[in-house]
């Protein structure tokens, strides 16, 4: 190989040089700078050199074929952690870049410091190179507009299948009822709509739409045929919850559940591979789909955001800059996320701010623009797919223009406190729950706990008309106020007024039979959606939060509205009343309750704070009620976190014992890091590597003995001065890949770290040099640094490990695991939960 | 496989956006008009199927019992609203739906099902490849960027897609391990 000849030469240049692998703190912040360094080695190795750029540059190495398929250029010198720096490069020519230097273990945490070095400098190569021709600008372009078309990509490919989504779970959940026999496609309400009723009752009613009692038994209302109806609705519930779970099952296990908590832990900077994967994203698509056409107890907003991200994810692969850079990759998902609950809401604004407050760790601003492209994009291809034939995104997009009253804050605080309360409940119940499936039997068969689950949601729901719906209608008709035309029980008010002064507002009226029947429907409603929500959130399927808690939050709310309404009619004399409602006039909207109610049992449990009222605000139209909306979501936050701080993604993370590192949370104890750094008094001692002392066999020997992900390298056992840090996976690559490749390399070569290799007898085998895996810059704090700060570290710069020093000599290591280990141990919770690095 | 499931993606996506402007279905436009009761009449409900300029009540509405001068006083509590629909995308989109449902059921019932009495028939051969597959798991780190000898020297279509179910089914039950506990 021709560079091999030249060695001496390089390394007298490489004296010149002041730069190091990842050492980023030390690169020169003048391009022009390196352009000269460039022109100087041209100058002086012009062909070596040539390779050598050439060799960066990805386009013809020169070096032998059966590594030409290997290098496709700036992978590997990117996984190589390779700086622009020359003459580390002019020596990694000698060892030749290795590939899988620089990824991640499964279930392992990203070195974002790493990352975002390795795309500082890959930006800048490409800078650099982008005025030599016109291919190079056209590669620079295509570099820096690559972020806006993989956005795009997931916006296009989120909004797509939501709408799939949306029309197959509607028809899915009509086909529990019946079926249109002119069109088999169309859901009730699709096959109804050419129809010639013309009166309000008869609406849903025409001769396409055949029930099952219809089709099977002949009749179309009697005992018999309710019957016959009641067996179908529990025979397709069934089935498509036991089709559902089977598939999760056999094709894609991590296809079950919401994805929001392992979403926000991957995003913090966590690996699960398969989470984001094709596999589960058909998956999840699929069986989302048969889950809430079952009529269980979940809703399609968490897993929709699981499904946009799995989009970005996939996406990001048809691009080097993000397919290579987990970093940047998680920048892509943020967008992500946010298209997803753009789609599941149609509340755009509220998906970037979703992103931001819930899912998200790290939100630079660029983040935040691509983020509301990527929603709007995906609000706007499902706009224009029109699932519900009115260009609505929601089903339940009402607008109201009613306006309210202050006395009304205060049914709108007990709404909050209601809300709060009851995702304080919610929290401790599902968790609960959800450990006892983890730590007993029970959970050794999801399937029929699933079949069982669906099998009592069927047989309770079908009774009572408001469970039988599905909740996005039961939300809807729950949020809309009584006008004119609505002819549902719960708009059954006695209308004593003469039917010729009819105006848009109807005044407060007393309530019929009707509406208290209603009531006593909807508070069974509740009672049996609070119950059946706990056993159903965390179940082997897809299965979201917000719809269900929308829907106890909107029962509730519209019985309040309804009571107050009634209290406003009765005691209009009243001194509240007489101030702000006339007799005679329309004063209380009992749906605006539902909506404000539908807020704060959202808020309660998922601890929502602004995105939850810009969602609702965009949902409904209603920016006159944000004051409302406001209070009832302060209200309930605060009750909710006077039971405990935490939401429920929060509390599942823990559950899981996912490595995340809350930013929300403050650690407030007075401990230095020398109390939390390892090795403690009786453990055994920290384990080094020198820098040119070990050989071969003493490095694999440690990494087989120990189960540590990275070794500390150091001058001397006698100095104890910090050379670098090196990880585990490198180390077990670098070895490997040099047995392989290189020639002479036994298990009784030294292996050499630093820049010089130490000289040795002629006899000696030859030294391995390990220098080009060597983290130059690891982040060292002492022994009486205060844990805050070192917890602020942590979370500002995205740590995995921190190096502690005593007088400039290493000392010890604190992990992320230990902090994360420490600060349940002074929350008193148990330390050993903890599973992940 | 996945370059399959790749081209399927991109080509329903296509699919489904080049139908949302498809020719539209004589049926599939209406104008809805809603009116209150007045007078003796009760609420009623009418339906046509009118372009967008024409959807107003004194087009739509035919009324039984009001006559003359009152039509246009009923009109005027009428609300009308124009909807359209797109047949075409709920027809796609839900045998889409169904198809990718069926060949998923098919795969599964022949994953569970037939695939363990085949191997059963064929025991020698699907030691082999299990073997394989175990000196696969030894080598902690090498399955992304290596290409394994095995497959090297066969460059068989068959014997690439046996190995890449085999990885992807060790993949499943690695999920199914953490996930199920």
């Amino acid at each position: 190989m021709q560079w091999r000849d030249n060695q001496r030469g390089l390394k007298q240049f490489s004296q010149l040089s002041l730069l190091s692998s990842w050492d980023c703190s030390h690169i020169p912040p003048c391009p022009a700078f390196f352009v000269c360094f460039v022109f100087l080695v041209e100058m002086r190795f012009c062909h070596v050199a040539q390779a050598g750029l050439k060799f960066l540059s990805s386009s013809n190495p020169p070096i032998s074929a059966s590594q030409n398929a290997r290098i496709t250029g700036t992978h590997y010198t990117m996984t190589n952690g390779g700086s622009i720096n020359s003459s580390t490069h002019l020596l990694d020519l000698l060892d030749e870049p290795i590939p899988g230097v620089g990824t991640y273990d499964d279930f392992h945490t990203i070195d974002w410091v790493r990352e975002k070095c390795k795309d500082r400098e890959r930006h800048r190569r490409i800078n650099s190179k982008k005025k030599e021709s016109a291919w190079e600008m056209t590669k620079s372009l295509y570099d820096a507009w690559s972020g806006w078309l993989v956005v795009t990509l997931t916006g296009l490919a989120s909004g797509a299948l939501a709408g799939l989504i949306d029309i197959a779970a509607d028809w899915m959940t009509d086909l529990k009822e019946g079926i249109c026999l002119s069109a088999l496609w169309y859901n009730h309400e699709q096959c109804c709509w050419g129809s010639n009723e013309t009166t309000f009752e008869e609406r849903d009613k025409c001769p396409q739409w055949k029930t099952w009692a219809e089709l099977i038994i002949g009749q179309a209302e009697g005992p018999g045929s309710y019957i016959m109806n009641y067996i179908m609705y529990i025979f397709w519930a069934l089935s498509f919850a036991f089709l559902a779970v089977s598939l999760v099952k056999v094709f894609a296990p991590y296809a079950c559940g919401s994805g929001i908590p392992e979403i926000k832990t991957i995003l913090s900077g966590f690996i699960i591979r398969g989470y984001l994967g094709k596999w589960t994203l058909m998956i999840k698509t699929i069986t989302l789909v048969l889950a809430v056409a079952s009529g269980l107890s979940l809703g399609k907003e968490g897993p929709l955001v699981h499904v946009a991200c799995c989009c970005g994810n996939i996406f990001s692969y048809l691009f080097p800059k993000y397919s290579t850079n987990e970093a940047k990759k998680r920048e892509v998902l943020s967008a992500a996320s946010a298209a997803g609950v753009s789609v599941a809401f149609g509340a755009p604004i509220g998906g970037v701010l979703f992103s931001l407050e819930e899912v998200s760790y790290y939100f630079p601003l660029k983040t935040l623009w691509r983020s509301f492209f990527a929603a709007l994009v995906a609000a706007f291809v499902l706009r224009s797919i029109n699932p519900f034939g009115n260009s609505r995104l929601v089903l339940f997009y009402v607008e109201y223009h009613t306006p309210w009253y202050l006395f009304e804050l205060f049914p709108f605080i007990l709404l909050g406190v209601f809300g709060g309360l009851w995702g304080a409940f919610f929290i401790r119940a599902n968790i609960a729950w959800c450990r006892r499936r983890k730590s007993t039997k029970f959970g050794k068969y999801p399937v029929l706990e699933v079949i069982i689950v669906a099998a009592i949601t069927a047989v309770i729901a079908f009774p009572n008309p408001y469970t039988r719906l599905n909740t996005s209608e039961l939300i809807k008709e729950l949020f809309t106020d009584c006008g004119p035309l609505e002819s549902s029980s719960l708009c059954d008010y006695r209308n004593d007024m003469n039917a010729s002064k009819i105006v848009d507002d109807i005044p407060d009226r007393p309530a019929g039979i009707g509406v208290y029947s209603a009531i006593w429907q909807l508070c069974l409603a509740l009672i049996f959606k609070i119950i059946m929500t706990v056993f159903t959130f965390g179940i082997k399927v897809p299965s979201g939060l917000f719809i269900p808690s929308m829907a106890i939050g909107a029962i509730a709310g519209r019985i309040v509205g309804i009571a107050v309404e009634q209290l406003a009619y009765y005691h209009h004399d009243w001194f509240i009343f007489k101030e702000w409602c006339e007799v005679g006039a329309d004063c209380i909207t009992p749906g605006l309750y539902a909506m404000v109610g539908a807020a704060a049992c959202l808020g309660g449990v998922t601890r929502m704070t602004v995105s939850l009222v810009v969602i609702v605000f965009e949902l409904t139209g209603g920016l006159e009620y944000i004051v409302p909306l406001m209070a009832a979501v302060m209200t309930s936050k605060w009750v909710g976190d006077a039971f405990g701080r935490e939401g429920i993604y929060e509390a599942h993370i823990r559950l899981n014992g996912y490595p995340f590192l809350d930013a929300k949370e403050e650690f407030t104890h007075t401990t230095l890091a020398a109390d939390v750094m390892r090795p403690r008094r009786n453990d055994p001692p920290l384990a080094v590597l020198t820098q040119d002392n070990m050989t071969v066999d003493d490095i694999e020997n440690m990494i087989n003995e120990t189960s540590y992900n990275g070794f500390p390298v150091i001058m001397s056992k006698e100095s104890q001065r910090l050379v670098g840090f090196a990880l585990r996976r490198d180390l077990t690559i670098a070895i490997e890949s040099a047995r392989k490749k290189q020639e002479g390399i036994v298990g009784s070569s030294r292996v050499c770290f630093a820049q010089h290799t130490p000289s040795l007898p002629a006899e000696s085998p030859r030294p391995l040099k390990l220098r080009s895996i060597l983290d130059m810059s690891p982040f060292t704090v002492t022994d009486h640094t205060p844990m805050e700060i070192v917890v602020d570290i942590f979370r500002k710069l995205g740590l995995r490990q921190c190096l502690v020093t005593h007088n400039g000599r290493l000392l010890g290591i604190i992990t992320k695991k230990d902090i994360l280990r420490h600060m349940a141990q002074t929350a008193n919770q148990d330390p050993a939960s903890i599973m992940f690095n | 496989i996945q370059c399959l499931q790749k081209r399927c993606l991109a080509l329903s996506v296509l699919l489904l956006a080049q139908l949302s402007d498809a020719a539209k279905n004589f049926e599939d436009v209406r104008c809805k008009c809603i009116c209150p009761p007045y007078k003796e009449n009760s609420v009623h409900i009418y339906n046509k199927n009118i372009s967008q300029k024409e959807c107003d009540c004194l087009h739509v509405v035919e009324p039984v019992s009001v006559q003359g001068p009152d039509v246009e006083a009923y009109c005027l509590l009428c609300e009308c609203k124009y909807e359209e629909r797109s047949s075409v995308t709920i027809k796609v989109t839900i045998i889409i739906s169904l198809s990718i449902l069926g060949l998923l059921l098919l795969y599964m019932v022949y994953l569970t099902l037939v695939e363990p009495i085949l191997k059963r028939r064929l025991f020698g051969h699907s030691q082999l490849i299990q073997s394989d597959d175990d000196i696969e798991d030894h080598q902690p780190f090498a399955n992304e960027h290596h290409v394994p000898a095995r497959s090297r020297s066969r460059a068989n279509v068959l014997s690439k897609v046996e190995y890449a179910q085999q990885r992807w089914k060790l993949q499943v039950q690695e999920q199914r391990k953490s996930v199920f506990d």
